[in-house]
């Protein structure tokens, strides 16, 4: 078995976070993991790719066009830019709160409508879960937690092969024991929003 | 001892792709080369036994997808450390005087003689599989020929100067064809080509020498894949096919509240209409390069902003303003500053003082001393170390007060000689990792907002947004700097908070 998780989202979004959770907790797992991150020049608002492959004979950090099993976006425009990575029977599941790039803050470029994004996704492949990352981790207490709603959005999907309860724990062993409860919740509601997809 | 040099093919975040593997052919030292982070713990163990036996340094050479990779490690106990050991005075060996260094040069090439016997016996050198097509390789590259080729036999080198002549003489005997996957330069092919050549072994050799691998740019699953003519490639995956919605580019941006982008700003306004040659360095404030600031027209490495900025004035006689970073000033912009003063130059150079080294995730400089590792030392302040260095026009600004440094800016450009001004405020980013960073809510009063656009046509902060004609402030991302309140000609933009 070998399972390869596409994560792209905008810097400053925790994607890398959020692949360290699928990393550690693919290890614990017990399963061959290799991950690879490119983040650019600048800490901040420039795209994020990051892979995470797990399994066995798993070796590059790498993995080629179309073979991603999953694409996980924090954002609508980075998503549709990754698509492709993934295949028609792969999974994808993307947050549908948008973040503005400069070029479209100071007029000279224009940002796609969010439902144009998803029509057009759909019409290539059918198993898109579009989520409100933001909204439902503002639901959970707060809006930071916006990743850990996707991490638990990915945990429900089906062929997904680590189990609810080992990325939970994976993510807990993250997030600052303050923030625990929080986290909880906004997992929980990722996993709930997507299982009923 | 093994210095570690990492290549950057495709230049993620370098200034240029260059093969790095020729340092170690140059210093006549041994190279060992892992193609994972579980194989780069496993190669420092051996890099340290190899540097011991030869008495030498060990280069160490990896590539970005090895060190931006992650990967379970295995933790072996560690041998205590030796924390002092004790200088055995040796002229012959450490002082590299002619006729020491003739010496010297004796030694080191006994030296490989006794490296090439450690290659042919390393176990970093490996086959795996059986077949007369072969694939040599090195590096991450091996891991994308491990996953995505069939009906191969590789050969992977791990201790990589000197190559292992003889298992590569035997490698290549019997096989129909090889195939030489490495990224970068034909460092490997050119060997094995020397190698068949002088083992008198007719075999087919591909590789960059024939045209069927690229020089430039990282290698990739995908073009394993495309190797489908002369390897056989294991199937990949249909992509999806090109969606019609045209997205917009996102590129690294300076962040809210940057101060590098009030100091351009400032800049810009203090240079006017005329324009300036801005010759910049290594560090956040190369971003400065996109519209709407453009304040970088040059940049090659670390400390060539000021070194270049003597040598436009002094070619061109236009105006001249160069900027550099803290870290990088300490780190290789002294020299060019003594340079500068000594050869008379006039420009104006700009410290972006921010206090950290940023870019690389907020490391300590001189300017902001230490505290780790068991020492502890104080910063270094910067305007009194410009005067030292002989510069008599230096001024010291926060950029978040952007008229005063407006007006700073355009007295050193004024100026007839070599001016320094001083921009200095802590990146707001450090600042908030340290929990000392207290927002301050702004938002736009849209009753005495005139539609100029000022504020993200010309200063455009990612915490400003422009949607259906009206300017709004993203208060996920405003870090209250204040500074777009000062650029609107209106004073639309106010605290609220």
């Amino acid at each position: 078995m070998k399972y390869n998780i596409q994560l792209v989202g905008v810097g400053g979004q925790g994607v890398l976070l959020a692949s360290t959770v699928l990393g550690n907790a693919a290890v614990a797992e017990g399963l061959e993991a290799a991950m690879s991150e490119v983040h650019g020049m600048a800490q901040r608002g420039g795209s994020v790719l990051c892979s995470v492959r797990m399994g066995q004979g798993i070796l590059s950090p790498l993995m080629p066009l179309g073979s991603a099993d999953l694409l996980l976006g924090f954002e609508p425009v980075e998503t549709c830019r990754a698509l492709s990575m993934v295949n028609r029977d792969s999974h994808i599941v993307t947050s549908i709160a948008s973040v503005v790039p400069i070029s479209v803050s100071a007029g000279t470029d224009t940002y796609p409508r969010v439902d144009d994004i998803l029509e057009a996704i759909r019409s290539v492949n059918p198993n898109l879960v579009a989520i409100d990352a933001t909204a439902l981790a503002v639901q959970a207490g707060r809006a930071i937690t916006a990743n850990s709603v996707l991490v638990g959005a990915i945990s429900a999907v089906k062929g997904f092969p680590l189990s609810r309860k080992r990325m939970l724990d994976s993510l807990l062993e993250v997030v600052p024991a303050k923030a625990r409860d929080i986290n909880v919740r906004a997992f929980e509601l990722g996993f709930e929003k997507a299982r009923s997809e | 001892m093994w210095p570690l040099s990492a290549d950057d093919p495709s230049c993620h975040s370098s200034q240029s792709e260059q093969d790095n593997r020729y340092y170690a052919k140059l210093g006549l030292y041994p190279m060992l080369e892992p193609s994972t982070p579980a194989e780069a713990r496993d190669m420092l163990v051996e890099a340290y036994r190899i540097s011991e036996i030869l008495g030498a340094p060990v280069l160490f050479r990896t590539t970005t997808r090895v060190n931006h990779a992650r990967g379970a490690v295995d933790l072996r106990p560690a041998p205590a450390p030796v924390r002092k050991g004790r200088f055995d005075k040796d002229p012959q060996k450490f002082v590299t005087i002619p006729a020491y260094a003739r010496l010297g040069r004796l030694e080191q090439l006994k030296r490989m003689d006794k490296a090439l016997r450690l290659s042919e016996a390393s176990e970093l050198n490996f086959t795996v599989g059986a077949s007369r097509v072969g694939v040599i390789t090195s590096g991450v590259t091996y891991t994308y020929a491990r996953e995505w080729l069939d009906g191969v036999e590789i050969l992977k080198l791990g201790f990589t100067n000197p190559l292992p002549e003889e298992k590569v003489r035997k490698f290549l005997k019997g096989k129909q064809r090889v195939v030489v996957l490495e990224e970068l330069e034909p460092y490997l092919e050119d060997e094995v080509r020397r190698i068949a050549q002088q083992g008198g072994i007719n075999v087919e050799v591909l590789g960059k020498r024939t045209g069927h691998l690229p020089r430039a740019f990282e290698f990739s699953p995908d073009l394993i894949l495309s190797l489908g003519s002369i390897l056989q490639v294991r199937p990949g995956k249909e992509p999806l096919p090109a969606i019609s919605v045209k997205l917009p580019a996102r590129p690294p941006v300076l962040c809210a509240g940057c101060p590098h982008r009030s100091t351009y700003y400032a800049v810009k306004k203090a240079v006017g209409k005329e324009g300036a040659i801005y010759s910049t360095d290594i560090g956040c404030y190369t971003l400065g390069v996109q519209p709407p600031m453009q304040c970088a027209d040059f940049v090659l490495c670390m400390g060539s902003s000021v070194g270049a900025a003597g040598g436009f004035v002094e070619a061109t006689g236009q105006k001249v303003v160069a900027f550099i970073g803290d870290s990088t000033f300490f780190h290789a912009g002294l020299p060019g500053l003594i340079n500068a003063v000594y050869n008379g130059h006039d420009f104006t150079l700009v410290i972006l003082d921010n206090r950290t080294t940023a870019m690389t995730g907020h490391q300590p400089n001189p300017g902001v001393g230490r505290e780790y590792g068991g020492v502890e030392s104080i910063g270094l302040p910067i305007e009194p170390l410009v005067r030292a260095c002989g510069v008599e026009h230096v001024r010291t600004v926060d950029p978040y007060d952007l008229k005063t440094t407006t007006e700073a800016v355009k007295e050193a450009i004024d100026h007839k000689g070599l001016s320094v001004v001083i921009s200095k405020h802590v990146c707001p980013l450090a600042k908030k990792k340290e929990g000392k960073l207290v927002p301050v809510r702004y938002a736009i009063d849209q009753d005495k907002c005139v539609k100029c656009y000022t504020c993200v046509s010309r200063f455009s902060c990612p915490a400003l947004s422009k949607e259906d004609g009206v300017v709004s402030v993203d208060l996920s991302l405003c870090i209250g700097c204040g500074c777009c309140a000062q650029v609107c000609p209106k004073q639309a933009i106010e605290v609220i908070q």
